[in-house]
């Protein structure tokens, strides 16, 4: 059933009483979401919307809950900690919403998670969603629809854009999984590509991508050697100059690698459809799935 | 963020960092005093500014040269003067050139060999890497290109830091004598300490020198800094030159705005990064030039939104606008109201195509039409698009 969460995940949210935080456990709360816990230092004892309990620590909450998926909207110079924590307590799933985690922080958190059985998600992202079942972050809900289509990006707001060409088209999806705009992430493209070539409820795939580093490469070569399943890709960028980070702080040309092109033909060298432009992404696929 | 050359220096001498005994100066007669303070007839003074080939430069005023070798402090003087308030225009500047406010006064050195040293992050493995070679001076591209067996790639495990034996090997690979070797690891373990306690992206030192004397020395430094972790850094923030930064990134920084400017026509305002890109690849699919990048992001303020208006507006090549916005956490109606405050503080002086979608998008929609703003409202992405490139091009 999809990847990464369904309906049995039980979800803690760190840094729940926060005004972010709280905003959007409410709106995964309004999707049909189990958020079982809270966590923020100091507050442990309260309720949240009078029913969600707070704990000072993320050991306490996962003792007492069993949570088994954390959602983290912790100030950008103490995230690494809270993801550390989460790791400390075997969190299974961590999704790090938090934008703007300096890079040395973490590759330490990289390193330090080796060897762990937790997996991040993020920083920098939207969360991931299994639609009719479990959202986990910012994306607004209703443009999802259940279904059969695995969606996997570093942009928020260029997912939204597929999902919705998607939904409009009768299109639902299986999961769709933001893995965030940073340079280093927990997640990467090929991961996540991998997870959905072994879900037996994904039939195809749309993989966007974005200028810097190879990660969008590495799938691609993976996909091509061992993917059945249908295959459309986006890639940003095509028209920013080299040497500027372009918002994200992954999203950058230097020394001539991570340009647009380089990962548009690796893509269309593994069979890949590529979409022209972003209003291209769900007729893309369509084509690919056409084509057979 | 760029930073100058003394600036680098200063981080260099911070850390320990072998390099070229200099000083900095802001009027002709500092740079004597700074000059004579060097004790050395072996000078050489540097215009500062952001860009490169400042050697090859010329100044408006036909001076030429932003790098002069001199022989007294009489000549520092005399050169300084000529370099100081005029404009220098290099390869890098573009024909409009940058005016020198500061100079390098530095002792030339006696190079025997020149090597190249940098730390960088490698998105790969998620981890420092040092890149080094023995053939430093030149373009390092160039060198991984023709000879890639002379460059040393050296991992770096970022909880253990850079290991005493690592920077041992590295003096090895680089050819040093043992005699060298005391005052080359000391320089790369200050190196990689720089480069972690500054938050840096990017150390590069080419040349890195061997002097005829025996002295290892960074001459050239360049920095790239992480931005998320500026926060911990204000001894960095500080060193922004705004002069150097083109006005209307300056103006956007102000409002916390991401904002990255462009030699097209079309200005394009949109939230998240990922679609800002695709929004200025589909206007330049469709014929259209992106006058700037910029994502209000998924936090804005309807003030935010009303400062990213009048940045675009206020630019003069602009000839139309794209609004395209797909709310999740940020609201259409934000984004409505932020344009119509703008718009009224404003005058609206070419044309504006809007795509709204997502949250609150009936709210948002109902807003623009009840404002009575001349917008074109479009139906999607490529719709958007299409109307604009139209809109900038019969104007």
């Amino acid at each position: 059933m999809a990847i990464l969460v369904d309906k049995n995940t039980r979800l803690l949210v760190q840094g729940i009483t926060g005004k972010a935080g709280g905003f959007h456990a409410r709106s995964c709360m309004e999707y049909g979401t189990n958020v079982v816990a809270g966590v923020t230092p100091a507050r442990g004892g309260e309720l949240f919307d009078d029913k969600i309990p707070v704990f000072d620590t993320v050991f306490e909450a996962r003792q007492q809950t069993g949570c088994n998926a954390t959602m983290i909207f912790v100030p950008a110079e103490f995230a690494a900690d809270s993801i550390m924590e989460a790791v400390d307590s075997c969190i299974e799933l961590i999704i790090c919403i938090t934008e703007g985690i300096p890079v040395v922080d973490m590759m330490r958190v990289k390193a330090g998670m080796a060897g762990s059985n937790s997996r991040l998600i993020g920083p920098n992202c939207p969360g991931i969603i299994t639609p009719g079942q479990c959202k986990i972050g910012i994306m607004p809900g209703y443009i999802h629809k259940p279904g059969k289509v695995g969606v996997v990006s570093r942009s928020g707001t260029l997912t939204y854009e597929a999902v919705w060409q998607l939904s409009s088209r009768g299109h639902g999806q299986s999961t769709c999984v933001g893995i965030g705009g940073d340079p280093i992430n927990g997640t990467s493209h090929l991961d996540a590509v991998k997870m959905f070539n072994a879900d037996p409820d994904t039939e195809a795939m749309i993989l966007i991508g974005e200028i810097g580093g190879t990660a969008e490469e590495e799938a691609a070569a993976w996909l091509a050697a061992n993917c059945k399943k249908p295959v459309a890709a986006f890639i940003a960028g095509a028209t920013a100059p080299p040497g500027r980070r372009m918002g994200h702080a992954g999203a950058i040309v230097s020394g001539g690698m991570g340009t647009a092109a380089g990962k548009i033909e690796a893509l269309q060298a593994a069979g890949i459809e590529v979409a022209e432009t972003p209003a291209d992404m769900a007729d893309a696929l369509l084509r690919r799935m056409a084509r057979g | 963020m760029n930073i100058h050359e003394y600036q680098a220096k200063e981080l260099l001498d911070k850390f320990g960092v072998t390099n070229t005994p200099g000083g900095v100066a802001s009027t002709p007669e500092e740079a004597e005093r700074v000059a004579r303070s060097l004790g050395t007839n072996n000078l050489v003074v540097k215009a500062q500014i952001h860009a490169g080939g400042r050697g090859k430069g010329t100044f408006t005023n036909g001076f030429k040269g932003g790098v002069h070798l001199c022989k007294t402090a009489n000549q520092v003087r005399d050169i300084t003067e000529q370099m100081l308030g005029h404009t220098l225009v290099t390869h890098q500047t573009g024909p409009e050139g940058r005016v020198v406010r500061k100079v390098l006064v530095s002792k030339s050195v006696e190079i025997a060999r020149e090597l190249y040293i940098a730390v960088l992050i490698d998105r790969a493995i998620s981890a420092p890497v040092i890149v080094a070679s023995t053939e430093g001076g030149v373009d390092i591209e160039t060198v991984a290109a023709h000879t890639p067996e002379k460059i040393i790639h050296m991992p770096v495990n970022p909880l253990y830091g850079l290991l005493p034996y690592q920077t041992r090997k590295l003096a090895k690979l680089l050819g040093m004598a043992s005699g060298e070797m005391r005052l080359a690891c000391k320089l790369f373990a200050s190196l990689y300490k720089l480069f972690i306690r500054s938050d840096c992206s990017m150390v590069e030192v080419n040349p890195l020198v061997v002097t005829k004397g025996g002295e290892i020395l960074a001459l050239d430094a360049k920095f790239n800094f992480d931005d998320n972790a500026l926060f911990r850094h204000p001894e960095i923030r500080d060193y922004r030159d705004l002069e150097e930064e083109d006005p209307r990134e300056v103006e956007a920084s102000k409002s916390n705005l991401s904002y990255i400017g462009l030699d097209g026509n079309i200005a394009c305002l949109v939230n998240g990064a990922g679609l800002a890109m695709a929004t200025m690849d589909i206007i330049k699919h469709h014929g259209g030039e992106p006058a700037n990048f910029l994502d209000v992001g998924g936090g804005a303020t309807e003030q935010q939104v009303t400062e990213a208006f009048k940045i675009l507006i206020s630019d003069k090549r602009v000839k139309a606008i794209l609004v395209n916005i797909f709310g999740g956490i940020m609201k259409c109606d934000i984004i409505a109201q932020g344009i119509i405050n703008a718009v009224k503080a404003v005058q609206l002086p070419v044309p504006l195509v809007v795509r709204l979608e997502g949250t609150n998008v009936e709210a948002g929609r109902k807003l623009l039409n009840d404002s009575g703003l001349p917008l074109l409202a479009a139906t999607d992405i490529a719709d958007a698009a299409q109307k604009v490139v139209a809109a900038a091009q019969a104007a």
